[in-house]
């Protein structure tokens, strides 16, 4: 280990020398992602996403502003708040005016309040901070600010577009809601309660429970309570291990209806479920139908799984931050004054290469874009996830997903 | 009552699993007096070996032939790491097996990946045995209470019937007195050393298609299997059944009733707050038993330890 990053400090560092004149006229943008630890995959698979949407819809065409490219750099934040402050200093220390960063909303917290604070204490050195996943309504709602920029549908918009689609289907009577203790598992249950409550008051909900988070070995009990519930359908907005354990005894327990999740695709979960969950696992999220309906999508995910064999283009929401972030850059200008930047990028109207319009609404900058619901079930290479033969097909689709929702926000522009 | 009888089951699951774990490590313990910290990694050990192997020729092949595997590195790691350490005194030796759970992680996580690996149940159990109201019982659960009955009737019979086992049995109070009996007490540790973790590895073989074999498996199961053998007394192979079934059936009634604290205190007399914020005891009005489930294991650790030390079914202080 040690021996190892000293070498690809030493490759590094020869790298960067003769690769200094070049760089002289990149972008950067930094990564603060984990890295290493418990959730490294999903990190790493992002990097990697990151670099590939960099060299694929930048710097292959050409770069922006007359020839600058995009270089991103990975920062790692062991997925811990602290952590992330910390390496979002050393990325402004190197002059870096661009952060990305997704995974845990405690973590986005940390670094958007930092942002804020270093953006009003240094305006010569003012950093954006585009958010590709976290979703914590909060961010941009009470806790919003003009630095923040969010590109994946926040966790009300989902359930939005989920209890669209579950009012709309008339065998769902009762339903069972089990999430993970703490605020995303509880922002998930209050918000599928409040919304079924409105949509389709006649459904029931036969249970609505918290479990410790990474603690439970065994999730049998579980799912015998939602058979014993005679639950139709299930939402969960589990992740990691905790998403796997509590889905596969849910269908070792034999269910049949559907179960609604927000994170049960590839990282090894849909590889894992594989053939167990067609049928029944769905999961709500913005991205492409597999294989993508449009071909340059198609292109963009064939190329991505030539150069990362075992990576997914599991973040389809990637290409538009990179996509998104060159168009606001040419349309202001500069690179170099993220004021006029985040000013091109509010209310900015783009189609993805996904297909469907992306708008990101300027009071705040919450990117509105279709949100679907999709099933697992069986999809040909290279559109699988995991590398399984199974993946995410589209079921149905909202366009322009909670368009008016309403926001608490109060943007200060400076 | 259809779901007592379900939770009787799912808990006779967990409970034989946790005692195919703490069967190796009590005796480990009691013999050699280490406690061996990287017990739990080669449980996990034995469900990668076993994904690996059922991948390339299938899962009974797997189930044989990974705690074997397991087994043989678990006797080398005595033969070669423990009894040289050993001579300095149980700290060295704790910190040995310390380090050997870190490095197993991290070579797992080296040649698997940090993702869980796709490592299924053969199809020929992955069918529902039977049905309790509407809820499925499936053939391979059935199959992990027969392996594991097994195991405990096969080692108390060699504990108890044969030669070994009363060589072992003696090893375990005297090992100075046999050892001068003429037998090789070295070579006997390094063969309790070597079954325990290939039961260990067999337990993960068997876990790993159920509970997910992933590289946090081993710290997952890890503390609860110490738990166990605290609670049923330090090298007893009784005390370990007793306190796996005990701690397998509190964990899964926990997890199934829903029962709230708030219940309970209202049945005490105590009235509701109107606020809940207000009051600096709003958690115990909120708190659920599947909530607090996890930790009940920990909870009879600490009163077993305060009401008698020795264990269930101990004959000696921890």
């Amino acid at each position: 280990m040690k021996r190892g990053s000293r070498l690809s400090l030493v490759v590094a560092a020869a790298i960067g020398l003769s690769a200094a004149a070049a760089s002289a006229e990149s972008i950067k943008i930094a990564f603060i992602d984990p890295l290493s630890g418990p959730f490294a995959s999903t990190g790493v698979n992002g990097l990697h996403q990151y670099e590939f949407a960099a060299d694929t819809l930048v710097n292959a065409k050409g770069g922006v502003l007359g020839g600058k490219t995009f270089e991103v750099i990975g920062f790692d934040n062991q997925t811990s708040p602290k952590e992330s402050l910390i390496q979002l200093q050393v990325a402004i220390d190197q002059g870096i005016k661009y952060i990305v960063q997704g995974n845990s909303s405690g973590v986005a917290h940390a670094i958007t309040e930092a942002v804020e604070k270093h953006n009003k204490r240094n305006p010569d050195q003012r950093v954006l901070f585009l958010n590709y996943s976290a979703v914590d309504p909060a961010l941009t709602n009470e806790k919003c600010n003009f630095w923040h920029f969010r590109f994946d549908a926040n966790a009300d918009i989902k359930m939005d577009a989920l209890t669209d689609v579950m009012a709309a289907d008339q065998n769902i009577k009762k339903v069972y809601i089990v999430g993970q203790d703490y605020s995303f598992g509880k922002a998930v249950a209050e918000a599928a309660v409040a919304m079924l409550g409105e949509k389709r008051p006649d459904i029931e909900i036969v249970g609505n429970e918290l479990h410790p988070i990474g603690k439970v070995k065994d999730f049998t009990p579980y799912a015998r309570k939602i058979i014993a519930a005679e639950a139709d359908a299930v939402i969960t907005g589990n992740w990691g291990t905790d998403m796997l354990g509590l889905g596969k005894a849910i269908l070792e327990n034999g269910f049949k209806g559907p179960i609604y999740t927000y994170y049960a695709a590839a990282d090894g979960i849909t590889a894992a479920f594989g053939a167990a969950g067609d049928g029944s696992l769905r999961l709500v999220a913005e991205g492409p139908d597999a294989p993508p309906q449009t071909a340059e999508g198609k292109a963009y995910v064939e190329a991505f799984k030539k150069k990362f064999p075992d990576g997914n283009v599991s973040q389809a929401r990637i290409a538009n931050v990179i996509n998104m972030l060159a168009g606001a850059m040419e349309k202001a200008g500069t690179a170099d004054d993220v004021v006029a930047v985040a000013k091109a990028l509010e209310g900015m109207k783009v189609t993805s290469i996904w297909g469907g319009e992306l708008y990101m609404r300027p009071e705040d900058h919450q990117l509105i874009q279709d949100v679907h619901i999709f099933a697992h079930t069986k999809v040909d290479a290279p559109f699988d996830f995991d590398n399984s033969g199974y993946g995410l097909k589209y079921e149905s689709t909202v366009e322009n997903a909670s368009a008016d929702i309403a926001t608490t926000c109060q943007m200060e522009r400076p | 009552m259809s779901l007592i009888l379900l939770n009787l089951i799912d808990g006779l699951v967990t409970g034989l699993l946790l005692f195919m774990l703490s069967s190796g490590l009590t005796l480990i313990f009691s013999m050699m007096g280490v406690l061996n910290f990287a017990h739990a990694s080669f449980y996990m050990l034995g469900a990668y070996f076993a994904y690996q192997i059922s991948a390339a020729i299938g899962f009974w092949p797997g189930l044989i032939v990974a705690p074997l595997i397991v087994g043989v590195l678990g006797a080398l790691v005595e033969r070669y790491g423990l009894r040289r350490v050993h001579k300095y005194g149980h700290v060295p030796e704790l910190i040995f097996t310390f380090g050997l759970a870190l490095l197993i992680e991290e070579i797992v996580k080296f040649f698997w990946g940090t993702a869980q690996v796709p490592f299924l149940k053969p199809e020929s159990l992955a069918f529902p045995l039977f049905h309790i109201a509407g809820n499925a019982v499936e053939a391979y659960k059935i199959f992990m209470i027969f392996i594991s009955m097994a195991i405990f009737i096969g080692l108390l019979l060699i504990l108890t019937r044969t030669r070994v086992g009363l060589i072992i049995q003696a090893a375990l109070s005297h090992p100075q007195t046999v050892e001068t009996l003429g037998h090789n007490v070295p070579l006997i540790f390094m063969g309790v050393f070597g079954v325990g973790t290939a039961l260990a590895g067999l337990a993960g073989v068997i876990a790993g298609p159920v509970l997910g074999t992933f590289p946090g498996m081993a710290i997952v199961l890890g503390s609860i299997v110490f738990v166990t053998i605290v609670v049923g007394g330090l090298g007893s192979l009784w005390g370990a059944l007793a306190a796996s079934l005990l701690i397998g059936w509190i964990t899964t009634f926990a997890a199934s009733y829903n029962v709230g604290l708030a219940d309970i205190l209202t049945a005490l007399g105590f009235e509701r707050p109107e606020d809940l914020s207000e009051t600096i005891f709003r958690d115990a009005w909120t708190l659920t038993l599947p909530q607090i489930g996890p930790i009940l294991p920990y909870l009879l650790m600490v009163l077993i330890l305060v009401f008698r030390p020795y264990g269930l079914f101990g004959k000696r202080e921890v």
